[in-house]
């Protein structure tokens, strides 16, 4: 959690030196999620995301150098480049993909699933999103043909209240029992404490060994709050003061030290081996990154397709 | 996977045993989900399936467009070749059949435009098994618009395997003195014209472009530079349809080889109309391509 907050916070230094461009969403006090939830797959199981993806992919094993330098744009980011902050892919990993389209995500979640299930395999298939995200319609479509053909995917939805400026509270009805959505799809659901990383790792433990035993698809809905903006653009003054406080006090990572202490199982020296641990790798990250080469610009033309541009299509 | 494509045979009957022959494994019928049925056939690919989904008509492809075009074109490239989307998308394209305004679209040029995407749009029994085929065996995304009015016509395959790559297109008839370029149904209008024209005294030469994304440029300036007059048909509007592409190519390629300004016949700004009548002036037919020639070229 620790690391990717830090890769979070020089993230968004870079962003104002100008490092990295484009639109940067940051994953700032939503780690408890990422990391509690993705500590528990499988090597073989599949991650999809939104476009607030760094976390995950960190979560998921991707290296800060790879992520770092993608953000830059640089030749040795996880995409060459391609692909910026929203769009980060690890085959290896099967880490399938943070996705800028809002809701699109758990369209293309629900058929890997299908291809879990097509295969007869045990794979689940775990798809992030926000809440937001569940007043699209492609929510509603995914949703339904998961459970009507009982797909192994995990809807997970991170509820921190807002959309981009939107406060669910306004926008989605439900917004306050938001995992009962999905009674309507006959689904198991489960509501969580997003900023607990225990209790997000012991609820999918338990929901991926239903999900792996055929049971169906799930939905979650884990409580969590950005600490940050929607994205770096963003000071968030729509959001009152004292929910931000409120927030600001359930920091998932001050949370668990304090019961690692209270439990005996951590010091303030080993707290402090791992925040000096976590500086040197994002040093090198960002130096990784600022000395990387930029791709070279023939490599524009590269992946369009499988094969080489074939006739009509300018090489 | 599709809308009706398992129990009910197909909405044209293209899939009509199917269910039988390969079993509801393979056979899957779909909810009425455009936006899910390309997700997660997007998806599916992404995790090393070959999936072919169906959009019961490219009217309905809209629902679905996102899809299409901010995931299925786009994911090897974004993923630096990670990850590939190896999806057939059939659909059903055009109109004539009075099915009105949002039943009688033709979107693929629309689709055409889109790096990342394959376009086919044959004409014939034997070019849609060839391009099917190749489509199949084909890594990229790619949308296959067969016409609806073409589902009833008749035509020899050879019993050998063929296939047709996609960017190649077909001379259907051969001649000397103006080149007709069309796709899909707009082929066999086409091949009237050029009856019509052989009549008084002139040899068309129609090439059937079979394939939008890639399209066969080096066929066309060819023929193009032995007629020296050319005339693009298309069925969907003429504003912003592929022909336009099609000519503007032509004019920056074979200027020089141009008796007269490149002819576009495409279907009227207007929605469909129900009516017969209507329906069918909005169309184009073979007495519009007789008279944009005689107005460009004086043929």
């Amino acid at each position: 959690m620790k690391l990717i907050r830090e890769f979070e916070r020089e993230s968004e230094r870079q962003y104002t030196r100008g490092n990295i461009k484009g639109f940067l969403h940051v994953y700032n006090g939503e780690e408890a999620i990422a990391v509690g939830a993705i500590n528990t797959l499988r090597p073989d199981d599949y991650i999809v995301t939104h476009y607030r993806d760094h976390g995950q992919a960190l979560a998921r094993g991707m290296t800060s150098n790879e992520v770092m330098a993608e953000l830059m744009g640089k030749a040795t980011g996880c995409s060459r480049g391609k692909g910026g902050s929203m769009h980060l892919f690890s085959s290896d990993l099967n880490f399938m993909g943070g996705y800028a389209i809002v809701g699109g995500q758990l369209c293309i979640a629900a058929g890997i699933a299908l291809a879990v299930q097509y295969r007869g395999d045990d794979q689940v298939v775990l798809c992030f999103f926000g809440d937001g995200a569940v007043n699209e319609g492609e929510f509603h479509e995914a949703m339904n043909l998961a459970a009507i053909w009982n797909l192994p995917v995990i809807f997970f939805c991170e509820h921190n209240l807002y959309g981009m400026g939107a406060s669910s509270k306004e926008t989605l009805v439900m917004w306050d029992s938001l995992h009962e959505m999905a009674a309507a799809y006959g689904m198991s659901r489960y509501e969580v404490d997003g900023n607990d990383i225990l209790e997000v790792q012991a609820l999918m433990q338990k929901i991926n060994a239903e999900v792996r035993s055929g049971k169906g698809p799930a939905f979650v809905v884990a409580r969590t709050y950005r600490l940050r903006g929607h994205s770096v653009a963003d000071p968030a003054d729509y959001r009152p003061e004292d929910e931000v406080d409120y927030w600001a006090g359930q920091d998932p990572i001050p949370r668990f030290r304090g019961w690692l202490t209270d439990e005996g199982i951590a010091t303030v020296e080993d707290f402090e081996e791992i925040d000096a641990s976590v500086e040197e790798e994002i040093v090198v990250a960002a130096e990784f990154g600022e000395s990387s080469p930029w791709p070279e610009s023939a490599s524009l033309y590269d992946d369009v397709y499988t094969d080489r541009p074939t006739e009509g299509i300018p090489a | 996977m599709g809308e009706d494509i398992g129990a009910y045979g197909g909405a044209y009957a293209v899939t009509r045993g199917f269910l039988d022959e390969f079993g509801p494994e393979r056979i899957m019928d779909t909810p009425i989900s455009e936006s899910v049925i390309v997700g997660a056939g997007v998806g599916s690919a992404l995790a090393g399936l070959r999936p072919i989904v169906e959009l019961m008509t490219i009217n309905f492809s809209l629902v679905a467009i996102d899809q299409i075009v901010n995931h299925a074109a786009k994911l090897r490239y974004m993923s630096d070749g990670q990850f590939s989307v190896p999806l057939v998308i059939r659909t059903v394209t055009g109109g004539g059949g009075q099915l009105a305004a949002t039943h009688s679209q033709s979107f693929e040029n629309w689709y055409a435009s889109v790096p990342g995407l394959k376009v086919a749009v044959p004409a014939t029994p034997y070019d849609a098994l060839g391009l099917f085929r190749a489509a199949m065996k084909d890594d990229n995304p790619i949308l296959f618009a067969e016409h609806s009015l073409l589902y009833g016509m008749r035509g020899e395959v050879p019993d050998e395997w063929y296939e047709i790559p996609f960017g190649q297109a077909d001379i259907k008839r051969k001649g000397n003195d103006v080149t007709i370029v069309a796709y899909s149904r707009m082929t066999h209008v086409a091949l009237q014209a050029a009856a019509m024209l052989e009549e008084k005294g002139r040899q068309a030469e129609v090439i059937d472009l079979r394939t939008l994304r890639p399209w066969d440029k080096e066929t066309v300036l060819e023929s193009v530079r032995k007629t020296n007059r050319v005339v693009v048909v298309e069925e969907t509007w003429k504003t912003g349809g592929f022909s336009g592409e099609i000519a503007s190519t032509i004019q920056e390629e074979a200027f020089d080889d141009l008796d007269g300004p490149v002819a576009r016949v495409g279907g009227l700004d207007v929605p469909a109309p129900y009516n017969g009548t209507l329906e069918a002036a909005a169309i184009p037919n073979s007495e519009r391509i007789i008279k944009a020639l005689s107005d460009n070229y004086g043929i």
